[in-house]
């Protein structure tokens, strides 16, 4: 691996992304599968960077998932995105932020579609006013929140109290990075690094004091895929391509992976729990998984914040053997209590992944 | 011995032809180059398909032939101004030739296989250019070669060529059998390696390029795999992962392999662009510069006392770079003799 080759390929998909004054919209579903990121998100560009992040409940969902799912026409999902940016337009802000991937390709699909075919903008400004007597300006800068991040990483290392660094041995500990499909292989030139060789989290493990994993399905979807999932029949294909990457990453040992799209994580996790109960395989240590984080609980465990309240205690795979390694406090008696100390009862334990 | 000035821009295969034959005719052409070596592509090259010649022979060959040839190497063009029926050509070293002919001679560039990032090149360290396999096969030195055994090796066609994402529409008409040249050539080296080609369709119009593709797979035992690579990754051993589709068989191919070499295209080369352009050379769609016409006027420029040959025009064989600078020399001398 010729790690400069890389930093070549970095060095020409560089994007501008403002400092501060963004316009946030949520994901349909992260909230969901892990809830506590898009609130760690505003927690450090707010509260710990100091940035003006709004958000606004009239927010919808951006059309993505049905659009990849081939079950809504596209100007239908053009209008919805329109009805976005007129919300961002009212609010009077020009920096548009996303935390879902898809909506992110979304977003930067419709941009680049009325680029090319203006009248389409157009007609789209008219069925607009038509539904809802609405205007919009277009963003300015279009972000993914892991751009942000990425943006700000030194300044969270800065602050941070812990390094992706194993506390016995002092060697960077082992992070593989899986980056969302929507994010830069439609446009490689909208993501931080490019299609091919992304950095946006790369850059991120580093400067947290980790070491990247490359292995040969990096590239590859992480099984969730939309129609390999969403049709019930199909979903021995989305579990079949999980499989394949954790058999090409099992090899280089990793301690944890690292992913920025809503379904990565969530796949990545929980097939581990069926890949267990199916074949008695596990891909950790000692019978335990690897841990998977959103970018946002993995800067908010660098900065301190307790395991427990950035939502760990809902992931399929047990992520302590990981704190542990890095020698993040944490109290196991605290793991199921929700945040008003009630008794938010535990799941049954699998009979292959250990868990706690 | 005729007292016309020639400058011939470009001391590769092209412009020594034409200069040895431009000396027969009586002329000494004042040859150009930007490197500090005559030869061009070829001298860095190690056979010649489909004889399998050594390029060496050849630019020896020319280089003796055009000894006799004013010759300024690792010189660049500045600029030419046009002044009367003349060319004021003036070069780097601060040397001003007045010129009666012009024969632009610049050749071409190979496509910088970075471009083609799913690739890996500069990346992973067993990815190879043509260009660097022929050079290890000149030298036999080369440290992702050294030492090793070739066990399993594969060859991606149409690297850069024919691509609308990477700029490049032409096909670059050599890749194909330089592909099954080296395969042959590596092959002979390592008795033992499986071998596989990836390729869109094979383009094997030249004088024996058929027989030399049937030779590749009945008596080297050569796979071709028709379909396009999709990506290509590092394995912990650090052999490259290559994902293809195999478009015959309608399937996926997933490969693993020591040695993965890529046929970079022809593009143009630029450097000339700027010169040209001010003489009133148009470019052509393909980034080359324009002939008169792409049929019997290759080697006109439409421009007085200005001419073209080999792969500044376009994408070219070798036999059809000499073909050109031939034709172009006795284009000159009659332009020369005939009146301007």
């Amino acid at each position: 691996m010729i790690y400069q080759g890389k930093q070549k390929i970095w060095s020409e998909y560089q994007k501008e992304i403002p400092d501060d004054h963004w316009y946030y919209v949520r994901s349909c579903i992260r909230q969901n599968f892990f809830p506590a990121s898009e609130r760690m998100f505003t927690e450090i560009t707010r509260n710990v960077l100091g940035k003006d992040i709004y958000e606004t409940p009239s927010h919808t969902t951006c059309g993505g998932i049905a659009y990849h799912c081939d079950t809504i026409p596209q100007e239908t999902v053009m209008t919805i995105v329109a009805r976005q940016f007129a919300l961002m337009t009212e609010a009077g802000y020009e920096n548009y932020v996303a935390s879902c991937i898809t909506s992110f390709g979304n977003y930067a699909e419709i941009l680049e579609t009325w680029h090319e075919f203006p009248e389409l903008e157009t007609k789209i400004r008219e069925l607009l006013w038509k539904a809802c007597k609405k205007e919009f300006k277009k963003p300015k800068y279009l972000a993914h929140s892991s751009d942000l991040i990425y943006k700000f990483r030194g300044e969270i290392a800065a602050k941070g109290r812990f390094r992706l660094v194993d506390k016995e041995t002092g060697e960077p500990l082992r992070i593989v990075e899986h980056i969302g499909c929507h994010y830069a292989k439609m446009f490689p030139h909208k993501g931080v690094g490019g299609a091919e060789y992304p950095c946006v989290l790369s850059g991120m493990i580093e400067a947290w004091g980790g070491q990247v994993i490359d292995y040969p399905e990096r590239r590859h979807c992480c099984g969730y895929g939309f129609r390999q999932y969403h049709v019930q029949a199909n979903r021995g294909y989305s579990l079949s391509n999980t499989h394949k990457k954790f058999e090409s990453m099992e090899p280089y040992h990793p301690d944890a992976i690292i992913t920025n799209c809503p379904g990565c994580p969530y796949f990545l996790d929980r097939w581990q729990y069926v890949i267990a109960e199916q074949t008695g395989k596990t891909y950790g240590r000692d019978g335990f998984g690897i841990p998977v984080f959103t970018y946002e609980e993995l800067a908010g465990l660098v900065l301190g914040y307790d395991p427990w309240d950035l939502g760990l205690q809902l992931h399929q795979v047990a992520v302590e053997p990981f704190l542990d390694k890095i020698g993040i406090e944490y109290d196991p008696s605290a793991k199921y209590k929700g945040l008003d100390k009630k008794d938010i009862l535990r799941p049954g334990l699998p009979q292959n992944l250990k868990c706690f | 011995m005729s007292k016309d000035n020639i400058v011939i821009i470009g001391g590769g295969i092209a412009g020594m032809t034409a200069a040895s034959r431009l000396l027969r005719l009586g002329y000494t052409p004042i040859i150009v180059e930007e490197s500090d070596h005559l030869g061009g592509h070829v001298a860095e090259w190690h056979k010649l398909f489909p004889d399998m010649a050594p390029a060496q022979d050849i630019v020896q060959r020319l280089a003796e032939e055009v000894s006799a040839a004013n010759i300024f190497l690792s010189t660049r063009v500045l600029f030419i101004n046009r002044l009367h029926d003349t060319y004021i050509v003036m070069l780097n070293n601060g040397v001003s030739i007045q010129a009666q002919a012009v024969l632009i001679a610049t050749g071409f560039n190979l496509f910088d296989a970075t471009k083609k990032e799913e690739y890996g090149y500069g990346i992973y360290d067993q990815v190879l250019t043509n260009r660097d396999l022929e050079r290890w096969f000149t030298t036999g030195d080369d440290p992702r070669l050294n030492g090793h055994e070739v066990k399993r090796a594969g060859f991606v066609h149409c690297v850069g060529s024919r691509d609308v994402k990477a700029g490049n529409t032409q096909c670059s008409k050599v890749c194909c059998v330089t592909a099954i040249k080296q395969a042959i050539e590596l092959k002979e080296k390592f008795p033992d390696a499986e071998i596989w080609c990836f390729y869109m369709d094979l383009r094997l119009f030249g004088k024996k390029y058929e027989d030399f593709y049937i030779n590749a797979q009945k008596d080297y035992g050569i796979h071709f795999i028709r379909g396009r690579v999709s990506e290509v990754s590092e394995g912990l051993d650090g052999r490259v992962i290559v994902k293809a589709e195999d478009t015959l068989s309608g399937k996926p191919v997933k490969v693993t392999l020591d040695l993965l070499v890529l046929m970079s295209g022809m593009v143009c080369n630029a450097t000339i662009n700027p010169i040209a352009t001010s003489l009133g050379i148009d470019l052509d769609s393909d980034g080359f510069l324009r002939s008169k016409d792409n049929i019997s006027h290759i080697v006109s420029s439409g421009r007085k006392g200005l001419f073209l040959a080999g792969a500044c025009t376009g994408t070219k064989t070798v036999p059809e770079t000499i073909a050109e600078a031939n034709s172009a020399a006795l284009d000159i001398h009659l332009y020369l003799t005939e009146g301007k």
